[in-house]
C-alpha cells in the first residue's frame, strides 16, 4: 500500500512539475535575451546599448547582424535630432554662429554618408565599411562638441549621438 | 633645365625643434580661465611675429639666405615651445591618452580611428573650397568624383594596361558598388572608360565586388569575381570581353550561367569573397584561391577548373593562420631568387619562391609572408612560421589595403596596386565629393640581399613626371636643427635622399640594452628625441612649420655596436585641423653593413609615399594640411638627434601632372 501511495504521490509531482517548465520554454526566448545582454556587455557602454536594443522588439529576434541594423537606426533618428536642434538654435534667437554651422554638416553627413554606408555594408555582408562608418559618426559627434569655445547648446545631444555610434561600432566588430 | 647646388653651405644652425604640443585634454571640456589668458598672450605675441616675419619676407627671398629663413622659424616656434613647455607629461602617455574608448571593454584596438573625445581644447578649424580642392592629387589614379576602394582585375593587353576598381557612382561613400574602367600606356597617365560592369544581375544586385583577371596562354581573358546576390550571399562570377578585338575592352559579358561557385559547406554565407588570378598546375589545370575563415582562423581555400565554368574544390586548406579573421583580398604569386624580373603567376620550381598575402578585415592591413609552394599537397610553408601571413611583414605601414598584383608580361615584372583610402572625417568627403586614391603602381621582388622580404619601388614610368630637379649635396645637420631645402612650392615632389651618420659621433654613443625597443606607431613621433635619431624630411610643411610632416629614420645602437633602425612617417603636426588621423605609421628597416640611410619620397597633395632603403620598408600617409598649401608648401631637412650629426645629399624633383581625364577618340594616345 505504502508503495501506491509513494509512486502515486511522485507521479502527481512528476504530473505538476513539467506542465509548467513546458509551458516556460515556449513562452520566453531565453537565448535571445543572452544574446542582446552578451553582445551589449561587450560595448563600451551597457546601459545606452540595453536602452536602444530594449526600445525595439524587433530586437528580440535579432541575431547580432539584426541588433547592429537597429542600433544604425537609433543612430539615424538621434542624428535626425541632432539636426533639428541645430536647426532650432541657428533660427533662434543668438542666431547662427561658425559652430552650429559647422555642427550641422557634421550631422549631415552623419544622415547622408555615415547612415547609408552602414546600413548597406550590414545588409550586404561587408561589416567593416559599417564599422569605420558608425565610428566615424561618433567621431562627427565630437569634432562638433569640440568646436564650441566655451559652452555647447547641443552637449547632450553630441554624446546621446556619439554613445550609440560607439555602441553600433563595438557590435558590428563582433562580425568581422 | 639645369639643377642647382647649394654644396658645402655651412647649415649648422642651432635652430630648437618643435616639440609635440599638448596632449589632449584627458580632463575634459572646459578650457581654464588662466589658460584662456595665457592663450591670448601667446595669440598676440604670435601676431607681432607675424607681422615682423611678413615685413622681412620680401628681403628673405631675395637674398635666399638660409640663415634667416631658420631663425624666423626658430623665433616663431620658440613661443610655441614656451606654450607647450608647460606640460610635463611624457610624450608616450599623451599618444595612450587618445587610445580608442573600446579597449577598456574589450574591444580590439585595431579598430576603424575612433578618435578621442577631449581634443585640442575647442580649437575647430574650418575647411573651405580652397583647402579642400588642393587635396586632390596630380599624378595618383583617382575618379573624377564619388567614392573608389580595391583594384580590380589589372591586366595588360594589346598595348594597354587596364585597372578596374570598386566605384560607387552615387557618392562619396561605399555603397552601389559597379566597376570602373580605365587605361593608361605607361600606368600613370590614365584615361576614364564607361562602367565595365553594373549591378544588373541577381547574382551581383547587392554589389559587384572584387576580382582579378586571367589571360590564357591564347590571349583570352578571364575575370573572376565576386557578386553578393540580393540575398547577399557572396558567389563568384565569371566575366570576359564582349570583343576581344577592342583593345579598349570598352564591353563585358557575365557568363549566362553564373554564378560559378557558391559558398561550400561549412563557410559562411559572408565569408567568401575576392577570387585570385589563376595559375596552372602540373596537371594542367588552373587553380585558384579564395580566402575565408573559420572562426577566427583565416584561410585560402582552393579550386582547380578546366574552363573557368566548373570548379573542383580541393581538399584542405593552400594555408591558414590562427587569429588572423577573414582573409580578404587574397593573393599568391611566384617571384624569382635570381633575377629581378617577375614572373608568370603559374611559375613554380628551383629558384622560385612564392609570396602568399592577404588583406586582413579585423584591422585594415595588408601582410604578407615569403615561402614554398608545394604543389602536389597544396600547401604554402612560410620560411618564418613566426612571421607567418597576417602576423609578420606588411606591404606598407601606413595606409594601404586590397592590394592586388598582377604579371605585367611586356615588361616581364609584376605590379602592385593598392587602395589607399582616406584619413579624414566624412563629413569633408561628402563636402569635396570624392574618396580614396590608388597608389602609384609598384613592382615587386624578392629582397636578394636580405631574402626575407620583398622590395617594392614606384615603377619607373612615374620618372616621366619629372620636371626640373634642384641638387643639394653634403648638408650638415647638428643635432636639433632644421634646415629649409629650397625647391620652391613642394606639393608634388619626387625626393630621393641618403643620410650619413657622423662616424665619430656615432662610435661615442652608448649602446642600449633593448635595440628593439622604438615603436614607431606608439612613439611621440618626430618630437621623441634619441641619441640617433630621429632625422629625416619635413614634408608639406609651411615657413612657419605650423604644420609638418616629418618623414624620418630612428637608430637605436645595440649591445654589439650593431644598428637596428626604424623608419616612420609622423602626421602628428600634419595639419592644425583637428578632425584628421594624427598617427605615426612605420616600422624596422633592415639596413645592412655599408648601406646608407636612403628614403624615397613622393609628394602629391594629400599622399606622401616613402620608399626606404630601396623599397623594404614602405609608409603611404594621407595628409591634410591648411595651411602648408599650394604656394606654402615647404621641404626642410631636419635632424631631431640628441647626440649625432648628420649629414644628406638629396635631389628633388618638380612633378608634373598626369592628367588623369576621360577617354577621348581624338587624342591619340
Amino acid at each position: 500500500m505504502t508503495n501506491m501511495k509513494t509512486i502515486t504521490l511522485f507521479f502527481l509531482i512528476a504530473l505538476t512539475s513539467f506542465p509548467s517548465t513546458i509551458h516556460c520554454r515556449t513562452l520566453i526566448t531565453p537565448n535571445d535575451a543572452n544574446l542582446i545582454e552578451n553582445t551589449c556587455r561587450r560595448t563600451p557602454n551597457y546601459n545606452v546599448c540595453i536602452q536602444s536594443l530594449k526600445s525595439n522588439l524587433a530586437s528580440l529576434s535579432a541575431d547580432i547582424r539584426g541588433l547592429a541594423l537597429i542600433m544604425v537606426k537609433v543612430m539615424a533618428s538621434k542624428a535626425t535630432d541632432g539636426l533639428s536642434i541645430i536647426g532650432r538654435l541657428q533660427r533662434g534667437s543668438s542666431g547662427p554662429s561658425p559652430a552650429l554651422t559647422s555642427c550641422a554638416g557634421k550631422y549631415n553627413a552623419i544622415l547622408v554618408g555615415d547612415i547609408p554606408q552602414a546600413t548597406q555594408a550590414l545588409q550586404g555582408g561587408n561589416a567593416k565599411f559599417a564599422e569605420s562608418a558608425a565610428n566615424d559618426a561618433a567621431n562627427e559627434a565630437t569634432f562638433c562638441e569640440n568646436g564650441f569655445t566655451g559652452r555647447s547648446p547641443i552637449t547632450a545631444q553630441n554624446n546621446a549621438m556619439r554613445d550609440v555610434s560607439v555602441v553600433t561600432a563595438a557590435i558590428v566588430r563582433n562580425l568581422l | 633645365m639645369g639643377s642647382s647646388t647649394t654644396s658645402n653651405e655651412s647649415n649648422d644652425i642651432p635652430c630648437s625643434y618643435i616639440p609635440v604640443p599638448d596632449s589632449p585634454d584627458a580632463a575634459g571640456a572646459a578650457v581654464e580661465p588662466r589658460r584662456q589668458v595665457k592663450g591670448l598672450f601667446v595669440i598676440f605675441c604670435g601676431m607681432l611675429v607675424l607681422i615682423s616675419l611678413v615685413a622681412f619676407n620680401g628681403y628673405y627671398r631675395a637674398s635666399n639666405n638660409g640663415h634667416e629663413q631658420a631663425s624666423l622659424a626658430a623665433a616663431l616656434t620658440k613661443i610655441i615651445v614656451e606654450e607647450s613647455g608647460s606640460e610635463t607629461v611624457p610624450a608616450s602617455s599623451r599618444w595612450q591618452q587618445a587610445a580608442s574608448r573600446g579597449v577598456s571593454a574589450g574591444v580590439s584596438e585595431k579598430t576603424n580611428r575612433l578618435f578621442s573625445s577631449s581634443n585640442s581644447n575647442g580649437e575647430m578649424y574650418p575647411w573651405n573650397n580652397s583647402m579642400l580642392s588642393w587635396q586632390r592629387t596630380a599624378f595618383h589614379f583617382q575618379p573624377e568624383k564619388n567614392w573608389m576602394n580595391d583594384p580590380n582585375g589589372p591586366l595588360y593587353y594589346k598595348g594597354w594596361y587596364h585597372f578596374f576598381y570598386q566605384y560607387n557612382p552615387n557618392g562619396a561613400i561605399w555603397g552601389d558598388i559597379v566597376w570602373g574602367h580605365a587605361i593608361s600606356r605607361d600606368l600613370i597617365h590614365w584615361q576614364h572608360l564607361p562602367l565595365a560592369m553594373v549591378a544588373d544581375q541577381w547574382y551581383d544586385k547587392n554589389g559587384v565586388w572584387t576580382g582579378s583577371a586571367t589571360i590564357l596562354p591564347n590571349g583570352e581573358i578571364i575575370m573572376l569575381y565576386t557578386g553578393s546576390t540580393n540575398e547577399s550571399v557572396q558567389v563568384q562570377n565569371l566575366a570576359y570581353p564582349a570583343d576581344p578585338s577592342d583593345p579598349l575592352l570598352i564591353d563585358w559579358v557575365k557568363y549566362p550561367s553564373n554564378p560559378v561557385l557558391f559558398p561550400p559547406p561549412g563557410i559562411g554565407a559572408t565569408d567568401f569573397r575576392d577570387p585570385t588570378t589563376a595559375w596552372l598546375t602540373s596537371q594542367g589545370k588552373w587553380r585558384i584561391t579564395i580566402g575565408s575563415k573559420l572562426n577566427k582562423t583565416g584561410i585560402a581555400l582552393v579550386y582547380d577548373t578546366v574552363d573557368f565554368k566548373t570548379y573542383e574544390k580541393i581538399e584542405g586548406l593552400l594555408h591558414a593562420v590562427p587569429k588572423t579573421g577573414m582573409w580578404e583580398c587574397v593573393d599568391f604569386f611566384p617571384v624569382s631568387k635570381e633575377v629581378k624580373n617577375g614572373l608568370d603567376t603559374s611559375i613554380n620550381g628551383a629558384g622560385v619562391k612564392h609570396v602568399m598575402k592577404v588583406s586582413l578585415d579585423d584591422d585594415r592591413h595588408d601582410y604578407y609572408a615569403i615561402g614554398t609552394y608545394d604543389e602536389k599537397n597544396v600547401k604554402f610553408i612560410a620560411d618564418d612560421v613566426k612571421n607567418d601571413v597576417g602576423i609578420g611583414l606588411r606591404y606598407d605601414y601606413g595606409v594601404f589595403y586590397a592590394s592586388k598584383t598582377f604579371f605585367d608580361d611586356s615588361k616581364a615584372r609584376r605590379v602592385l596596386w593598392g587602395w589607399i583610402g582616406e584619413s579624414d572625417a566624412e563629413y569633408a568627403d561628402v563636402a569635396k565629393g570624392w574618396a580614396s586614391l590608388q597608389g602609384i603602381p609598384r613592382t615587386v621582388a624578392l629582397d636578394t640581399k636580405t631574402g626575407s622580404n620583398l622590395l617594392q619601388w614606384p615603377v619607373a614610368e612615374v620618372e616621366s613626371l619629372r620636371l626640373r630637379s634642384d641638387e643639394f649635396k653634403d648638408l650638415k645637420a647638428k643635432p636639433g636643427s632644421v634646415v629649409p631645402i629650397d625647391v620652391g612650392t613642394a606639393t608634388q615632389l619626387d625626393i630621393v635622399a641618403e643620410f650619413e651618420i657622423e662616424k665619430e659621433e656615432l662610435e661615442k654613443v652608448t649602446s642600449e640594452s633593448n635595440v628593439d625597443k622604438y615603436n614607431c606607431e606608439s612613439s611621440g613621433g618626430a618630437a621623441q628625441r634619441g641619441a640617433l635619431g630621429p632625422f629625416g624630411l619635413l614634408v608639406l610643411a609651411d615657413d612657419g612649420l605650423s604644420e609638418y610632416t616629418p618623414v624620418y629614420f630612428y637608430v637605436v645602437k645595440g649591445s654589439d655596436g650593431n644598428l637596428k633602425t626604424s623608419f616612420c612617417s609622423d602626421q602628428s603636426r600634419s595639419s592644425v585641423a583637428n578632425d584628421v588621423v594624427k598617427k605615426t605609421f612605420g616600422s624596422f628597416v633592415p639596413v645592412l653593413e655599408g648601406e646608407k640611410f636612403s628614403v624615397r619620397i613622393l609628394v602629391d597633395h594629400s599622399i606622401v609615399e616613402s620608399f626606404a632603403q630601396g623599397g623594404r620598408t614602405t609608409v603611404t600617409s594621407r595628409v591634410y594640411p591648411t595651411r602648408a598649401i599650394y604656394g606654402a608648401a615647404r621641404l626642410f631637412l631636419f635632424n631631431n638627434a640628441t647626440d649625432v650629426s648628420i649629414t644628406a645629399s638629396l635631389k628633388v624633383w618638380q612633378m608634373n601632372s598626369a592628367f588623369i581625364r576621360p577617354y577621348n577618340p581624338d587624342q591619340s594616345n
